[in-house]
């Protein structure tokens, strides 16, 4: 479903990619470890295609309509309504926005306020619907959970996992080892730019793979 | 690329942009500030005598249309880099080119709504006729608007990003500005004394191919200023 | 480094031939019969003012396949061609008006040639300024390639516009459709000029791009 083939990289003299390849499977879910100037966004944004790879292909079945990206900041227009944002970016993927997603994450009543006016709780929760409008089968993740507040964060771990028994896949950033294995089917450190290990995760507990990672990293 | 598609998804990202200017009202606001400012300051600083009306009201008038492009301009992809939208834009599956057209298009009516107001304006306060020679002037105006805005918006993709956006656009776009202004403004002061339009036709002409040259390379360019 | 010195050395002959230019010009070619002696700037002004073009012309067809190539060549080479058109414009600029006191009775004048050749002075000001405004190396190449093909579209506006406004400036006697007005030794002094411009520009451009290459070497390493 999506596949990375010998990604390279670098920005200046600093190699961002250093032959990366991996491939991930419908219903499974990527986690990426390492530490800050690893190459994790790098890697994110070659696979949504923001990037074009020095060397190396990346291909995402489906191509850019079918991917989801959650990242730091909300892309949001502060100066329109919940629902208008919906439906502008819902628009751009051919699609419209479904009350249903509104709903699950609780922002019904604040579906026609203007984004400036909500709390910073409600306005992740708002970029949250914004990149599952479009229904993607494909997520991209950097580092979503940072500043999350519990609801938030519990309305993603649930969107996710619908979407991972839906058939989709997803490759998550983070370096929050305990926080993405929960999530993970399969393991991957990274460092330099190079995966210096990648594996299923295979019944192994958060504990374990961090214990793992500052093993591989240190 | 399909046309089709292109099209739809540009209009979609203008009207965002408008209905986001609406709400916000700045930009009208301030540009409405200067043209009252314009017309009240040249009013009381010419000298009746030396200076006709005629031959300062294309001045008053390119003066204030070109403020409000250059405003709107600055704003344009401002919107986009607050919240990091513009990523959302480039991750969307649409043409580069929508999004540059988009915002053009949004540019365009921007300052065409100035230029509606600016010349009934321009012409009640300084007595110009204007009614009679409508029709090109009209066409003169639209011309030249399209060039600049067109190279602006361009421009403005790159600037946004840099320091002092707000002055280095100006800045880059004052070679590119002159040429379609100064033949606008000759052809506009031709136009305002009576001369028959044979007389600003090869004005035009060179706008129209400026502005065909130069709206297909912004469009052609736009990708390079947003693509890594 | 061994492109700085190849540089350098055809500046070197160009300077010395330029010299010679001055030479011939001032002692063994013809004076002109309406202007006098300010016309001997002709030899200096006009091959610069080519070159002031041509090189933005370079920087855009270098532009055009950076944007192609990605490769850093190019974008060297685009950013040393404007600054040694730069300094070509502001020969034109301020040859310009030595040339046009004793003749028009004034520096300046807003006629359509010299406010044109302003502007080619701005693009290229734009385009330094937009260099230096931007500090990623990739954002900086790529968006100096948009601006430097604007810029070289551009160009053949500016020069038609010569065409299209009434002037004081002469018209052009060299460059023009049909055989060159010129009389024979006006002539291969105003040749021998262009080729000395032409040396010029090579060396200055090798050196700067040497500069710049020798620098990101530094800056790498470091």
């Amino acid at each position: 479903m999506l596949r990375a083939e010998g990604l390279c990289h670098s920005f200046g003299a600093v190699r961002g990619l250093d032959d990366v390849s991996f491939s991930v499977q419908p219903g499974q879910t990527l986690a990426v470890f390492g530490p800050n100037g690893a190459g994790k966004t790098t890697l994110l944004k070659v696979l949504a295609g923001l990037i074009q790879p020095q060397r190396g292909s990346a291909h995402v079945e489906g191509g850019r309509r079918v991917i989801g990206w959650i990242g730091h900041q909300p892309q949001l227009y502060a100066q329109l309504t919940v629902r208008e944002n919906l439906r502008f970016w819902a628009s751009l993927y051919d699609a419209s926005p479904s009350g249903e997603l509104l709903t699950r994450l609780g922002l019904d009543e604040h579906a026609d306020r203007p984004v400036r006016a909500l709390s910073r709780g409600l306005v992740q929760r708002v970029a949250i619907a914004r990149a599952l409008v479009h229904d993607p089968t494909v997520l991209l993740l950097d580092e979503p959970f940072t500043g999350l507040d519990r609801v938030a964060a519990e309305a993603l771990r649930r969107l996710l996992g619908n979407v991972m028994k839906q058939g989709g896949a997803s490759v998550l950033v983070t370096h929050n080892v305990e926080e993405g294995t929960e999530l993970a089917t399969d393991v991957a450190f990274m460092r330099a730019g190079r995966f210096v290990h990648f594996a299923p995760r295979a019944g192994r507990g958060p504990g374990q793979v961090a214990e793992e990672y500052r093993n591989a990293i240190a | 690329m399909r046309s089709p598609d292109l099209l739809r998804h540009a209009w979609t990202v203008a009207s965002k942009d408008l209905l986001v200017e609406f709400r916000s009202r700045t930009a009208i606001l301030s540009v409405a500030v200067f043209v009252v400012l314009v017309l009240v300051v040249f009013n009381f600083g010419r000298d009746a005598t030396a200076v006709s009306n005629v031959d300062l009201a294309p001045s008053i008038l390119w003066v204030t249309f070109t403020f409000a492009a250059i405003l709107a301009l600055n704003r344009a992809f401002q919107l986009e880099l607050e919240n990091q939208a513009l990523e959302g834009l480039l991750l969307a599956p649409i043409d580069r080119s929508s999004i540059y057209l988009g915002k053009l298009i949004a540019n365009l009516v921007f300052v065409s709504t100035i230029e509606v107001i600016g010349v009934p304006l321009v012409a009640l306060f300084f007595n110009v006729p204007v009614i009679q020679y409508l029709g090109p002037l009209v066409l003169t105006i639209a011309l030249a608007t399209v060039g600049f805005v067109a190279i602006g918006t361009l421009f403005s993709a790159m600037t946004v990003r840099t320091r002092f956006a707000e002055l280095l656009l100006p800045v880059l776009l004052l070679p590119f500005m002159i040429l379609p202004l100064s033949w606008a403004v000759l052809a506009t002061g031709r136009l305002l004394a009576g001369r028959p339009l044979s007389e600003i036709a090869g004005w035009l002409n060179m706008l129209a191919v400026y502005d065909f040259v130069f709206v297909i390379l912004a469009v052609l360019l736009f990708p390079a200023t947003v693509n890594e | 480094m061994r492109m700085l010195q190849v540089g350098r050395w055809i500046t070197a002959v160009g300077l010395v031939l330029l010299a010679g230019v001055y030479v011939r010009a001032l002692a063994y070619t013809p004076v002109e019969a309406s202007q006098g002696l300010a016309q001997k700037i002709f030899y200096l002004h006009v091959p610069a003012a080519i070159w002031a073009e041509t090189a933005m012309v370079l920087v855009g067809l270098a532009s055009v396949f950076y944007l192609f190539t990605k490769d850093q060549r190019l974008d060297r080479f685009a950013a040393a061609s404007a600054e040694v058109g730069t300094i070509f414009c502001a020969i034109v600029l301020t040859s310009g008006p030595i040339w046009g006191k004793p003749i028009w009775g004034t520096w300046w004048t807003w006629d359509a040639r010299l406010t044109s050749t302003l502007f080619l002075f701005l693009l290229y000001a734009g385009y330094l300024l937009l260099r230096s405004a931007v500090t990623d190396p990739g954002a900086r190449a790529r968006f100096s390639a948009v601006l430097g093909i604007c810029g070289m579209c551009e160009v053949p506006f500016i020069h038609l516009s010569v065409y299209m406004f009434p002037t004081l400036h002469p018209m052009p006697i060299v460059l023009q459709p049909g055989r060159p007005k010129l009389p024979g030794s006006m002539l291969a002094t105003w040749l021998f000029s262009l080729g000395v411009f032409t040396l010029l520009y090579v060396g200055f451009v090798v050196q700067r791009y040497a500069l710049s290459y020798q620098r990101e070497q530094r800056e790498s390493h470091a």
